[in-house]
């Protein structure tokens, strides 16, 4: 009993993680209605630069996400005036096809670059890779994850509290609503979204951070991010940005639940929840599949 | 008479019909490879032929039916399994291709059922999630051995000479059989709310096209045509081992293909296989940079050019080699108009 209460814990910290990954994704669809295929390689661009930073000049990941956010940030900007922007004009696929391609060129120049080893921040932030709290003697909780939780709750709450308190927050909300019109009362919809965009990638940079510190990653390792961000983000659902959490840590207690049933039933169980909440979503109901959507939010 | 009444509306043109026959030429020189070409030729051609395979089926998904689809390797690393699974319970070889892509396409089916419900990017990501899962799956299976894999065993009741002719014919056949499929589906009722649904899918629904059921036709179909290369490919290369075939890097090689040759062209893809063919060939063997190319390239054409080199020769000059659309003539005189696209009518 303990064993699968011990699992169940372990999977709602590694939520966490799901959430963090997750958020940026989610984030975008709203704003932008495009889902960024180049997002998981994104992530591990960002962890492949705090790894320089750590490896190279011996700064500590949380000071190296000093400059690795605000490089993000940057390339988020670019990203959105460069590649976004012109294939929204082409219609609903070309944003899937350029940010495929997009995503090919990253992973390949990181491979390029740092060849198919597989690292991992852990070695660079002290014991805080492997203290736990013992909570029981069969229960313990590492100091990481729990790090990685609160991560994921002050940032999808700040971004929660940032859309709807702030002026560039209800900006980025109208702008999602209606790029069109928000031109009449005096807000560029170019220069909101690429802000949008710039976020969303300041938050691809953090959940990159805790990939990179609670696991190992390698050039190729974007796909498979892609992959759970999307499943929690589409099992979080139409809602807040809280459902985004949700949506992570059903992820996560269904890949640790599974992981107890059989080793290898870690990503296979993570799948079939996933693939079990669209049937229970598409069937039943009739509503249709969607991401979290800002203007379904009240105002 | 009203001013129409001079009008009609044709599909063959002088160049359609000069181009099918070459086609068919070609076709027909093809099938005597086996005897004209020398072994290394030979299997340069499989490999074509799977391509333009490929590449035509994902063209219907994306081009056609507008479902733009990441997880295609859930087909080809299917049907490459399920041939490995036919054979090992005894079927011969070469049935074995063909009944594990039938098979395959009659999975799609039911799985079609939910996965046309999602739209766009929820779509293409979700095929990658089913890929995924089919890989993990198929891992589990004890005759693969996980990543170990396994091989083609039945393959060595052929000599080589005889597997490499058979491997082609089969190769040839099946590409000829989805040409000539596409091509049939494509001029049929059913191609002309395929190409409305391309056009726009609610003005289609508007004027009575059945979106879903067209959608479906069309998913099945590169199911198929995924499944046969996949199950083609394991006969080029013997060996199964599931991270290559369920890779989503063959996904980024259809993209690749479909993009450059032209998104929702009949003769587009065709002609981005035997380019996607030739650059490998040249540039294969620079591994990496080769495909930081190919990435780059689908990028680039994606946002400057997106009905690719097909799409802009077709709106410059309005030439179609093959007869899929309509043409309105004035009378006996030449086409006054170019060429236009069913069902409406560009201006």
């Amino acid at each position: 009993m303990m064993i699968w209460l011990n699992q169940i814990i372990q999977g709602v910290l590694l939520g966490g993680y799901y959430a963090l990954i997750a958020c940026g994704l989610s984030f975008m669809f709203s704003v932008m209605r495009i889902i960024n295929l180049a997002h998981g390689s994104l992530a591990i661009l960002a962890a492949f630069g705090l790894f320089v930073l750590a490896s190279r000049l011996g700064l500590s990941p949380f000071l190296g996400l000093l400059i690795v956010l605000p490089a993000m940030a940057a390339v988020g900007w670019l990203l959105q005036r460069t590649v976004l922007e012109r294939s929204l004009r082409g219609g609903l696929l070309v944003p899937i096809l350029s940010t495929f391609g997009l995503s090919i060129v990253i992973d390949n120049l990181l491979f390029q670059q740092f060849g198919a080893d597989t690292r991992s921040l852990a070695p660079y932030i002290g014991d805080l890779s492997y203290s736990s709290w013992a909570i029981t003697d069969d229960i313990d909780i590492g100091q990481l994850a729990v790090l990685t939780l609160a991560a994921a709750i002050v940032l999808l709450g700040g971004l929660q509290l940032f859309l709807t308190r702030t002026s560039l927050g209800r900006a980025i909300r109208a702008t999602a609503e209606d790029p069109d019109t928000v031109g009449l009362i005096g807000i560029d919809a170019r220069r909101v979204n690429a802000t949008a965009a710039a976020i969303a990638m300041v938050t691809v940079g953090i959940a990159g951070a805790f990939l990179a510190m609670r696991a190992t990653f390698n050039p190729y390792s974007g796909g498979q991010q892609l992959v759970f961000a999307f499943e929690a983000a589409v099992i979080g659902g139409a809602g807040s940005l809280w459902g985004t959490l949700g949506g992570g840590i059903v992820l996560g207690v269904a890949q640790s639940i599974g992981a107890q049933i059989d080793p290898q039933g870690f990503l296979i169980t993570g799948h079939v929840v996933f693939l079990a909440v669209l049937f229970a979503r598409l069937y039943p109901s009739r509503f249709a599949l969607q991401l979290p959507r800002l203007r379904r939010q009240p105002a | 008479m009203s001013p129409l009444g001079s009008m009609r509306v044709q599909r063959w043109t002088p160049l359609s019909v000069g181009s099918v026959a070459v086609s068919v030429a070609v076709l027909v020189l093809l099938a005597f490879g086996p005897a004209l070409f020398s072994p290394n030729v030979i299997d340069k051609l499989t490999t074509l032929f799977i391509y333009v395979l490929l590449a035509i089926t994902w063209n219907a998904l994306a081009g056609y039916g507008g479902l733009v689809s990441i997880g295609q390797q859930a087909f080809f690393g299917l049907g490459a399994y399920a041939a490995v699974r036919l054979t090992h319970a005894g079927m011969s070889v070469y049935p074995a291709l063909i009944l594990a892509a039938i098979l395959v396409a009659a999975v799609s089916v039911p799985l079609s059922a939910f996965m046309l419900r999602l739209r766009a990017g929820e779509f293409a990501i979700g095929m990658w999630v089913v890929a995924e899962l089919l890989h993990l799956l198929v891992n589990l299976d004890g005759l693969i051995q996980g990543e170990t894999g396994t091989s083609l065993i039945a393959l060595d009741a052929y000599s080589a000479v005889a597997r490499r002719a058979l491997t082609y014919w089969t190769a040839l056949g099946s590409m000829t059989v989805l040409l000539v499929l596409l091509l049939v589906l494509l001029r049929s009722p059913t191609g002309a709310a395929i190409q409305a649904i391309r056009d726009s899918e609610e003005a289609a629904a508007s004027v009575g096209v059945r979106v879903l059921t067209t959608k479906r036709v069309i998913f099945v179909v590169a199911a198929f045509g995924a499944a046969l290369a996949g199950a083609l490919w394991l006969s080029t290369t013997i060996t199964f081992q599931p991270k290559t075939y369920f890779s989503v890097q063959w996904t980024a090689y259809m993209i690749f293909m479909v993009l450059v040759g032209g998104l929702g062209t009949f003769e587009g893809p065709i002609i981005g296989a035997v380019i996607f063919f030739l650059v490998g060939t040249w540039f294969g063997a620079d591994g990496v940079w080769y495909l930081i190319g190919l990435g780059a390239t689908a990028l680039v054409f994606a946002l400057f050019l997106p009905r690719g080199l097909w799409g802009w020769v077709d709106t410059r000059f309005g030439l179609r080699l093959l007869p899929v659309g309509y043409r309105v003539v004035a009378g006996r005189e030449p086409p006054a108009v170019p060429a236009i696209q069913t069902p409406h009518i560009r201006s």
